[in-house]
């Protein structure tokens, strides 16, 4: 054993650390250094929460590509061939929209109930709490990056160019996306330690969410004409989501307008006509909207981490 | 001496819930049932801990001691009062609690790493010092899940010590393991003394405060009663358990004997090495008892040096004043001071009756060549 490097009296003097303090009321700029100061611990995290999903699987974290890959399969075979829903490629659209789904969805949905599950490791082990929730939101990262693979792999093989200009905003949407997630996810992870209901609460309401976003519909065909008459479409909007959406479906589909590959070939408005600057700046508004969005969740999350330790 | 914990005027309050409604459907039911009592686990506790200093938290069950640690680790946050730490602080606490069964050995001792501090690359540089001493060998490499019970808690304290702490926090953890594996790591926390780091020990054993803790502090019911040299905290201690034994004592026995004092026929406690000690043990008792007398023999810094009982012959008390003759017949002792602690407990040693810190010092007197404690008497000679 080697025992050496140990051994001897210390060189280091303490003279010079910093202080850190324990109390009751920590500031949020306080919060979230800690938080930045332990992203070693978020990225162990989110590679163990990886690895323990696929162990003793063979094919390992490719599942998280093939289990899509069969989903759009199957898609493709309902919407192409059998209902023909008449746009063109309709496989495409609809997948750009559920890979932002499904990572807002698996990410809320382990995160709320994160903090209680692993109770023996809060009550135990001093770190950032929000940490495990943002561990959560860190895997599905990973798996929409596997899925984002197949979508592009699929828009390839299909020979379907995407909007490379547009292409500049999707950074910015997917960072939006992020942040509202964790921000969602973090809150739910700690009202859940009091009130348990909350899990199986956000799973009925996000079938309701689902069906709010323009991802199996289209927003500019089924939805914007009956808002814009009363003058509303704002309110549609104000579900972050959808802007989300109907970017990732901007870069991806593309086709602002279509001609329905069903008889009598009628126009469908399938996305808004919105010019790359409209887009840019709403994106860059939602942007700002998901940062604040944060900094209220993790000030929410301090007031509520207080008194974990009696209910859990 | 730089100050590495500073602990001021931290309180901790915990919520009781009798009735305990977290579903949606039992808090709309009864919105006001169920009631949460407040209870006080530390009141307004203050001391500081210098730079390698080893402290001892001394304190029975429920006294708060684990509490109070958690609050220095960042487990818990007081409810008042504020703890400043410098460096780095590797915690003890309930050995294991962040493994995830699931991950092999390896994947573990990253993941906990992590959780005290550590970069995946600091960890490549210990992985190899942890898995030396934790005596894992191949079976880094299984599922957790596998483990014994010992290899587990091995692993995880092999991953702490390993980690370069400038504050070791210790928490009744050195009861783990087999017989051999606690010695190495009471080894440790001697070596880590050596190198000037801090230490928080906290345990009921107070044999190992005294051999380990140069301080300690006494928690009573969430206060600090005593804070000082070790043997000095370690007398109150005991005797608070005693008083604290006296209030809920069934057969109302505790408080009834008393020990009065020791003397010896000369009146001097000064001993040659080698020769005798007759010391009489005055003890006032109010009702007739029948138990075990106890008594231990400390060196000066602290090291038990023996501890007898009469052997299973009760001392048979009698109401008023009793004398109980204790007859050392040779000291082997080298020159040094020597504490004597006596007591007597009831004959299936379970209950403390009386008891008598430092209730005499013996000064031992030795002239021969011998260095150390005892005179083994060796004769050297060239075969």
């Amino acid at each position: 054993m080697s025992d050496a490097p140990l051994a001897g009296q210390r060189s280091r003097s303490l003279e010079d650390t910093p202080v850190r303090v324990v109390s009751a009321r920590v500031s949020l700029t306080t919060r979230l250094g800690n938080v930045w100061s332990r992203r070693e611990l978020l990225l162990g995290l989110i590679i163990s929460d990886i690895r323990i999903k696929y162990k003793n699987s063979t094919l390992g974290l490719f599942w998280s590509m093939v289990a899509p890959a069969f989903t759009l399969g199957v898609y493709f075979l309902v919407f192409n061939v059998f209902l023909k829903n008449g746009y063109p490629n309709f496989v495409i659209y609809l997948f750009s929209g559920l890979i932002v789904w499904n990572m807002f969805q698996s990410s809320i949905i382990t995160a709320t109930g994160v903090i209680v599950d692993r109770a023996a490791l809060v009550k135990k082990v001093s770190f950032p709490r929000e940490i495990l929730a943002l561990s959560n939101v860190g895997a599905a990262v990973v798996y929409f990056f596997a899925q984002l693979l197949v979508l592009v792999i699929v828009v390839g093989a299909l020979g379907h160019a995407p909007a490379w200009k547009f292409m500049l905003i999707l950074p910015i949407s997917f960072i939006s996306l992020c942040l509202l997630t964790s921000a969602l996810g973090i809150v739910l992870s700690a009202i859940n330690v009091y009130l348990r209901d909350m899990r199986h609460l956000i799973e009925v309401f996000l079938q309701l969410w689902f069906y709010m976003t323009p991802i199996v519909y289209s927003y500019e065909h089924a939805i914007a004409p009956h808002l814009q008459i009363r003058g509303i479409t704002w309110v549609y909007f104000l579900n972050p989501l959808t802007l989300i959406v109907v970017t990732f479906q901007r870069v991806f589909y593309v086709n602002t307008i279509v001609h329905s590959t069903v008889a009598p070939h009628p126009i469908i408005d399938v996305l808004p006509t919105w010019s790359f600057d409209r887009f840019l700046i709403l994106n860059a508004l939602l942007l700002g909207v998901a940062l604040v969005a944060f900094f209220i969740a993790e000030a929410i999350f301090g007031r509520l981490e207080g008194e974990f330790e009696s209910e859990l | 001496m730089t100050t590495v914990i500073e602990v001021e005027g931290v309180s901790k309050k915990f919520k009781i819930h009798h009735e305990r409604h977290q579903s949606l459907k039992e808090r709309l039911l009864h919105p006001r049932s169920g009631t949460t009592e407040v209870f006080d686990a530390l009141q307004s506790i203050n001391f500081t801990v210098g730079e390698g200093e080893t402290l001892g938290i001394v304190g029975h069950n429920g006294s708060g001691k684990s509490t109070l640690l958690k609050c220095i680790c960042g487990v818990l946050k007081p409810t008042t009062g504020e703890i400043r730490l410098r460096g780095n602080l590797a915690a003890l606490l309930e050995l294991g609690a962040g493994f995830q069964t699931e991950l092999s050995g390896r994947d573990n001792v990253y993941l906990y790493g992590a959780m005290l501090g550590l970069s995946r690359k600091a960890v490549d540089g210990i992985f190899d010092d942890v898995v030396a001493f934790s005596e894992i060998g191949q079976f880094i490499d299984t599922q957790v899940k596998f483990y014994s019970s010992g290899m587990y808690v091995r692993l995880a304290f092999a991953v702490a010590v390993n980690v370069d702490p400038d504050i070791l926090v210790v928490d009744e953890v050195l009861s783990v393991g087999d017989e051999r594996f606690q010695a190495k790591c009471v080894d440790r926390i001697m070596r880590f003394q050596q190198e000037g780091r801090t230490i928080l020990l906290v345990t009921h054993n107070a044999d190992q405060v005294r051999a380990l803790c140069d301080r300690a502090i006494v928690l009573d019911r969430g206060e600090m009663i005593a804070d000082g040299p070790t043997r000095d905290s370690l007398r109150i201690f005991r005797e608070h358990l005693l008083a604290d034994a006296v209030e809920h004592d069934p057969s109302h026995l505790l408080g009834t004997v008393h020990i009065e004092s020791v003397s010896t026929p000369s009146g001097s406690f000064e001993v040659k090495s080698g020769a005798g000690l007759h010391l009489d043990v005055s003890v006032v008792s109010q009702t007739a008892y029948s138990g075990n007398f106890v008594m231990e023999l400390f060196t000066h810094n602290g090291l038990l040096v023996s501890r007898s009982d009469a052997q299973g012959a009760p001392v048979n008390l009698l109401p008023g004043h009793n004398h109980v003759a204790v007859d050392l017949g040779q000291i082997p002792l080298l020159d040094g001071v020597y504490n004597l602690n006596v007591g007597i407990v009831d004959p299936r040693g379970h209950n403390v009756i009386a008891w008598s810190e430092r209730a005499a010092t013996i000064q031992v007197t030795y002239d021969g060549r011998e260095g150390g404690i005892v005179e083994l008497g060796a004769t050297i000679r060239q075969q």
